[in-house]
């Protein structure tokens, strides 16, 4: 009865502290703990690493060099957790990346996967993703980003931020610009706080590499430069069934090989841009699906109706009208 | 009589256990979160037991989903003001609730010289009572 409830402080007993510390520690490095696996496979076993990788493989037509970057990634981990299990020290990899390509070859899509696949794998700890702009970091008068930036970088620890059109940031015609302010911030965070946040920065070719130019510590403290290559017409008719399916659409008979047509001849015009002009592609060609079946007043339709993009409706493109 | 048996404030949650490690407060900050909480981080040198408001330490953190934000605000408060009090809270924006529900005390001066009950005689024998931090004789600012 005379023990009070509380420790006074200095005169602790180290029996209650035990479980509390311990828990703090499990919390803090989920990856720390001895699984007791030995081998690949037995990691593997204990992961969800090949449900990650087999899934990415569906998912995602074509992108090579992006899936070989995603499992070397994935390997590091289960060397990683082999090493722990054996008792060497392991460091957590820098994961900033950068993705940079033309207008449509996935960057955005993959970004947003990666949040989800970084989680999967256990380097980070929410897998949420915060995607920003330029606006989103740079404020409009002094005094106005730092607070900005450092809060978009706290709703982004523990999972993804993702900078779109990454190059905004640095204004080199005014040198009074505050983008430059952001980007010290960012960086500060990236390298001291680099197993709370992974920071990936998309933008076109071009502009990024001048973006690296002019900011060279922003280019060296990013392991990953990922170059997201054009997609072939294979791939963007296998790109185009994916979308059709999942908007519950199919083509008619000739209607593949009418947009497989199309699809060679929006190549070689201006402005292409990939699997987003194949989006916008079949968009049109649904539209004027809708208004092929609306002019039949009377026609009963069917399921089959519906979900059928004709030749047609491929073949009424003003494309075809040029040739 | 001890008027200050453990010679340290006691405010808010956990101010009778040790201090809590950094890994102790991203548990408890992981589980606010959890429950969708906004921390926020304020700071003192008057812990006063009425003196509510203390100051805002940048704003309060809102759609957060990991503890380390949190965590980098208190260390960015720790390094601007090592002995002052500071303190995490947690604020509910549930309808309804919509106040304070968590608040502990993560940084605390070396020094803690708690507080004295003066008593000021009236007419008769009336007394009125009233309580003075030793530590806030000094300006803000020079006072632990």
């Amino acid at each position: 009865m005379s023990a009070p409830s509380y420790s006074i402080p200095g005169v602790v007993s180290a029996a209650p502290t035990g479980p509390v510390e311990r828990a703090a520690d499990a919390a803090a490095s989920m990856a720390l703990v001895d699984s007791g696996a030995r081998s690949v496979a037995q990691v593997l076993a204990q992961s969800q690493v090949e449900d990650v990788l087999a899934e990415l493989e569906r998912d995602l037509v074509g992108l090579a060099p992006v899936k070989a970057r995603i499992r070397d990634i994935a390997a590091l981990l289960v060397i990683d957790k082999l090493r722990i299990n054996l008792g060497l020290t392991s460091q957590a990899p820098s994961l900033h990346m950068s993705f940079t390509g033309n207008p449509g070859t996935g960057k955005t899509t993959v970004a947003m996967r990666m949040a989800q696949i970084l989680h999967r794998l256990g380097y980070v700890r929410k897998g949420h993703l915060v995607a920003v702009t330029r606006d989103d970091l740079v404020g409009q008068y002094i005094g106005h980003t730092a607070p900005k930036t450092k809060e978009v970088l706290k709703k982004a620890m523990g999972g993804v931020l993702f900078i779109d059109e990454a190059y905004y940031l640095y204004r080199p015609e005014n040198e009074r610009d505050y983008g430059q302010e952001a980007i010290e911030i960012l960086l500060q965070v990236m390298e001291n706080q680099r197993d709370d946040l992974v920071v990936i920065l998309a933008g076109y070719k071009d502009r990024m590499d001048t973006f690296f130019q002019s900011n060279p510590g922003m280019s060296s403290r990013i392991a990953h430069h990922l170059d997201f290559p054009d997609y072939s017409v294979d791939e963007l008719m296998q790109i185009s069934g994916k979308m059709l399916g999942t908007q519950n659409y199919r083509f008619g008979p000739g209607a593949a090989e009418a947009f497989d047509r199309y699809l060679q001849l929006r190549i070689g015009q201006p402005h292409f841009a990939n699997a987003r002009s194949v989006r916008n592609a079949l968009d049109r060609a649904r539209l004027r699906q809708a208004s092929r079946l609306f002019a039949e007043r009377d026609r009963e339709l069917t399921r089959d109706d519906l979900t059928t993009i004709e030749a047609q409706d491929i073949l009424a493109s003003r494309l075809f009208k040029t040739e | 009589m001890m008027t200050n048996p453990t010679g340290r404030l006691t405010q808010g949650q956990f101010s009778f256990l040790p201090d809590l490690t950094d890994a102790e407060i991203t548990l408890q900050i992981e589980y606010g979160l959890k429950k969708g909480y906004a921390w926020s981080v304020e700071y003192t040198d008057d812990p006063h037991p009425r003196n509510t408001y203390w100051e805002m330490f940048g704003m309060p953190m809102f759609d957060l989903q990991d503890a380390a934000g949190v965590l980098m605000e208190v260390k960015n408060c720790r390094k601007s003001f090592p002995s002052h009090y500071i303190r995490l809270m947690a604020f509910d924006s549930t309808r309804g609730v919509e106040s304070i529900v968590m608040s502990f005390i993560v940084n605390r001066p070396k020094d803690e010289p708690g507080f004295m009950l003066e008593r000021q005689e009236m007419q008769g024998r009336s007394l009125r009572y009233t309580t003075r931090g030793y530590g806030a004789d000094k300006p803000e600012g020079k006072r632990y």
